[in-house]
């Protein structure tokens, strides 16, 4: 805009005269005191939130310890030691805390071949608490990543993997299998998957452990993709009759297939007596 | 009701001109092949009624709707294992390894128009077949249908049912999924199991170590060709004993040893089973096209190192699975330098006996008794008590196999430990034939005696009559002469009496039959005779 013949000065009045608009670095003034002004509210906001964080957390931790100390700590040692009615929980992390006390598992109804699932005893917010609380103790396998929960790996992959290590107890569809003494590997449909997650991580009642370097976190993600594309693909060929395989189909064909036959034959020969 | 007589009832009023095609189709046909006469002897073979006789039917159906499903199959499936990588539309096996047979199998089953549909046919009709076979053989083995003259067809039709066994094992491995292969991968452990022979059997099956590269192209030919063609022929040699012995049937009034009494092949019988081949077809369909069977993309391709919980094979083949499982552990040992596993040997020896008396049980049965008679009259399994409650143990003996072969599932599904399943059903596999065979018989005498009593006195009106001289008596309705020959006509047996030879000795074999023939015929309880009636007439109830 300004024009190479008049002066600086002469330019700046005319054009302040004329438009009445703020010189330029004025602008970049502005953006600079806006740049660090936010900056520093962030600086400031953020550490604030950590102090809150801070607050929140021991606030956390107090609280599971006490809901630990109320519900867990007869089995498991106040000091979560362990006693002989239940295993130590020093090391487990916030992962198994989460997988056991979400899905009902702990604590435990009864003494029985293994803990199976229920309806979970405790509010979010109250097992935050808890495996807050373990994992302050101790260090171990903390909570999933969201990232890894998507469903969004690789379903193939995820398949084979699942084929591999998991069918053998959980059956190929996840239908569930038995184990020995009156232990069995649960049914995998309608799991979270967190929960998935979680299992593979900590290796929870017989089952065993799959670490990061047995498992990659993006295996255990394409797993979680197989099983969510499982769940969430109605059965091409009609009813599933469970996933069972065999079995059912065989009891299938003697109940409906042949019963539905030999109704018809009754009545083919009832009609012409 | 013949095709001759319809032909001369058209020459007698004016013959229309569908009618005149007929006729002269037929005589055409007729001038060249001389079928009249075939014709008319199969076209006269009578078919009784009773929904019973149908289940062979069913079977004979099936078997139908397997060829027509099965050859649409062969257009579509590449019996090879070479191995390729999967690239059509099932999402979690895309671009996994897996041999050419499964590949082709998930092709028809998600790329090939109405292939899916036709699997599931072809799977659930097997299925229905074996499964109508085994009831036509309880049908005809509690009537005692297989005695003289149709022994041989009782051994037919046994041979048909272990071809059936062999078809859909074939069958069950021919898409090389992971359950197929896990089940190949037992036989070959039953296989290799078998002393001194069993690695080489082994070795020439699967063409090397399993599992090779040509076990699916060999289980195909075997599927597709050999094992259907020995069937067929079985099959015809069946239904011609069937036609030259004529069919039994129920005792009933105007129903005898000497005839038969029902519709004839031509046309009732034809029309009718027509019609039933359609519904069974109809029925297969329904199934088929409302719920999956053998899922084989959620059970992936085979490789050996995963073997999947609940791994079974189809229902049939479950009682062998069961003989397995069932086994204690720690039967093998060690003869030198060899191991000899009993674990794999004891239930091949038992089932290999097992299948050889049903197969034979006919001519046991019939030296037992000394027999010698045509029987055309179908029993009442009541009236044959011992019969009937040898049925009922090896019904016993081969349920628990079976459900032996679902242990595992027991176990989940009714929240119980795996190994008292096992143990239960072990001792169930002993002492169920028993308990079975003592308390059917009881039960047969029991229906024989209430029989009895009721031909004999008639029912119970419930219509209380005091008499003159203050009496209180209940008046009995008595049966129709109809009613009572149905309860009243069947033969009673005596067990054999111990007989001398020529040489005036009593041979070991002649105590033994008349030990077993007196432990059939011990217990019995005869039939109502005409004087009895009388009598118990004469006595004023």
């Amino acid at each position: 805009m300004a024009k190479p013949t008049k002066s600086p000065v002469d330019a700046r009045k005319a054009r302040k005269a004329k438009t009445g608009r703020r010189s330029p670095l004025a602008s970049i003034a502005l953006i600079a005191i806006g740049l660090v002004s936010t900056g520093g509210a962030y600086a400031l906001f953020t550490t604030t939130a950590s102090a809150d964080t801070t607050a929140a957390h021991s606030q956390l931790v107090d609280d599971g310890s006490k809901l630990f100390a109320a519900n867990c700590a007869t089995c498991h040692g106040l000091n979560l030691q362990g006693t002989t009615a239940g295993p130590s929980l020093l090391g487990v992390g916030a992962a198994s805390v989460e997988f056991q006390v979400a899905t009902g598992r702990m604590p435990l109804a009864q003494s029985g071949p293994q803990a199976e699932e229920k309806p979970a005893q405790f509010t979010t917010e109250q097992i935050k608490a808890l495996y807050t609380y373990v994992a302050a103790r101790a260090p171990g396998p903390g909570i999933p990543d969201s990232s890894l929960l998507q469903g969004d790996g690789d379903a193939s992959a995820g398949a084979e993997l699942f084929r591999i290590n998991c069918a053998m107890c959980h059956n190929v569809a996840g239908a569930g299998g038995a184990l020995t003494e009156g232990k069995f590997a649960p049914a995998l449909k309608g799991v979270s998957a967190q929960h998935i997650y979680e299992a593979m991580l900590t290796g929870p009642q017989n089952m065993p452990v799959f670490n990061n370097n047995n498992i990659s976190p993006e295996d255990k993600a394409n797993i979680i993709t197989y099983l969510k594309y499982l769940d969430d693909t109605p059965s091409v060929g009609g009813l599933d009759l469970g996933n069972l395989g065999p079995v059912s189909e065989g009891l299938f064909i003697w109940i409906f297939g042949l019963g539905a036959i030999v109704a018809i034959t009754v009545w083919l020969t009832a009609k012409s007596n | 009701m013949t095709t001759t007589d319809t032909r001369t009832e058209t020459t007698a009023v004016a013959p229309s001109r569908g009618a005149r095609f007929t006729g002269a189709a037929a005589n055409y046909i007729d001038e060249r092949t001389s079928i009249s006469g075939l014709v008319k002897e199969v076209g006269r073979k009578i078919f009784p009624d009773h929904w019973s006789f149908m289940l062979g039917e069913v079977a004979l159906y099936s078997f139908v709707v397997i060829l027509l499903s099965g050859t649409f199959l062969t257009f579509f499936f590449h019996a090879s294992m070479t191995p390729m990588e999967y690239q059509g539309s099932y999402l979690p096996l895309k671009g996994i390894e897996m041999s050419s047979a499964m590949s082709s199998t998930l092709d028809i089953s998600f790329d090939i128009r109405g292939g899916l549909l036709m699997r599931q046919v072809h799977h659930w009709a097997a299925l229905l077949f074996v499964a109508s076979i085994g009831l036509h053989m309880l049908r005809v083995f509690f009537t005692g249908a297989y005695r003289k003259p149709r022994e041989i067809n009782w051994a037919i039709g046994f041979v048909l049912f272990i071809l059936a066994l062999a078809e859909g094992f074939t069958g069950y491995s021919l898409p090389d999924d992971l359950l197929s292969g896990n089940g190949l991968r037992i036989i070959d452990g039953l296989i290799k199991g078998l002393p001194i022979v069993g690695t080489w059997i082994s070795y020439l099956l699967f063409g090397g170590e399993f599992p090779g590269t040509d076990i699916v192209s060999r289980l195909f030919t075997l599927h597709i060709l050999l094992l259907p063609a020995i069937l067929v022929a079985a099959l015809g040699v069946h239904l011609l004993l069937l036609i030259i012995n004529k069919h039994t049937q129920f005792a009933g009034p105007g129903k005898t040893n000497d005839n038969v009494v029902g519709s004839p092949i031509m046309p009732v019988f034809a029309a009718k089973a027509g019609g039933f081949f359609f519904i069974v077809f109809g029925v297969i369909t329904l199934i088929a096209a409302t719920v999956t069977i053998n899922p084989i993309w959620t059970y992936g391709p085979y490789d050996p190192s995963p073997v999947s919980a609940g791994t079974q094979p189809d229902w049939y083949i479950g009682f062998a699975d069961g003989a397995l499982r069932l086994v204690p552990s720690g039967w093998e040992f060690m003869l030198g330098n060899f191991t000899v596993s009993m674990n794999i040997i004891a239930p091949v020896l038992v089932l290999g006996l097992f299948i050889v008396v049903v197969l034979i049980y006919p001519f046991i049965e019939a030296w037992i008794t000394g027999d010698k008679r045509e029987h055309h009259i179908a029993d009442r399994p009541r009236n044959a008590p011992t019969r009937t409650a040898i049925g009922a143990a090896g019904v016993t003996f081969y349920a628990v196999l079976w459900a032996a072969a679902s242990s595992d599932l027991i176990g989940t599904h009714f929240h119980v430990g795996i190994e008292d399943v096992i143990r239960t059903l072990q001792v169930l596999l002993i002492l169920g034939p028993i308990i079975a065979f003592v308390v059917t018989k009881r039960i047969c005498l029991g229906l024989m005696k209430k029989d009895r009593e009721i031909a004999l006195h008639g029912f119970e009106s419930g219509r209380i009559v005091r008499l003159p001289g203050g009496e209180y008596i209940e008046v009995h309705e008595q049966l129709s002469e109809y009613e009572r020959w149905k309860l009243t006509s069947f033969t009673e047996y005596t067990p054999l009496m111990i007989r001398p030879n020529a040489k005036g000795k009593i041979s070991a074999a002649q105590r033994v039959r008349a030990g077993l023939s007196s432990w059939f015929f011990e217990d019995r309880i005869s039939p109502v005779s005409g004087t009895d009636i009388e009598r118990s007439h004469d006595s004023g109830h």
